[in-house]
């Protein structure tokens, strides 16, 4: 892990084309500039966790369907 | 081919019914190949890992529960799966059903998203904050009844 300090609209840059900007601080949050080549996904943290929990929420559904056979789809 | 499945034992599948995924399910990133196979209540589907007999993940159509339901994904994110056309695109929704007797939910943020031509997929994590990980599928699909 590398561990460091930036000011102010200085930047931090990730191989070539990652760069990350410190736009703004104000009490306890940090704006965050991101730019990245649009082949590269940018999430929030919190995104990618709620998808990869729900994946493992959903793994474990169990095989009896029986709770399906009133949902009335069109 | 026949496949040990999680929900219906041994089952004979064809090779169209095998889909790719080459950076696998958030969270089951090890695991590539699953087969579509429609599961006993229609229209719902089981995406059954063929190389983990215990996985599988049941799905629907999203569009079939929320006729408003949008993906807008940048295309450079799909050029892996080298869609020609958008009507070789199938979209697919995962759905939990709790052993807690919870509501049974669809996940609309991280769609399956398959190009039938190729039968190639990936789970995609759609930006729109109208699309969450958790919809009530028997309380979403009455109220988009009406419209």
């Amino acid at each position: 892990m590398l561990i460091l300090s930036r000011k102010m609209n200085e930047k931090i840059m990730i191989g070539e084309d990652v760069s990350i900007t410190i736009i703004e601080i104000r009490g306890d949050q940090v704006k965050i500039g991101v730019e990245a080549p649009k082949t590269v996904k940018v999430f929030r943290q919190e995104v990618y966790e709620a998808i990869q929990s729900e994946n493992r929420a959903a793994a474990k559904t169990p095989v009896n369907l029986e709770s399906l056979s009133n949902i009335k789809l069109q | 081919m026949e496949i040990e499945t999680k929900a219906m034992g041994r089952v004979t599948i064809l090779e169209k019914q095998l889909i790719n995924l080459a950076q696998g399910f958030y969270g089951f990133g090890q695991y590539h190949s699953f087969a579509l196979i429609d599961a006993e209540q229609k229209p719902f589907i089981w995406i059954q890992s063929t190389e983990k007999p215990e996985l599988a993940f049941l799905a629907i159509d999203p569009f079939l529960f929320r006729p408003d339901y949008e993906i807008d994904i940048e295309d450079s994110l799909l050029a892996p799966l080298k869609i020609a056309s958008p009507s070789d695109v199938l979209v697919f929704a995962l759905i939990t059903i709790p052993t807690d007797g919870g509501p049974i939910t669809a996940n609309l943020q991280g769609p399956l998203i398959i190009n039938r031509e190729n039968n190639e997929g990936l789970q995609a994590i759609l930006t729109d904050p109208r699309w969450q990980t958790k919809h009530d599928l028997v309380a979403e699909s009455s109220a988009g009844r009406g419209r």
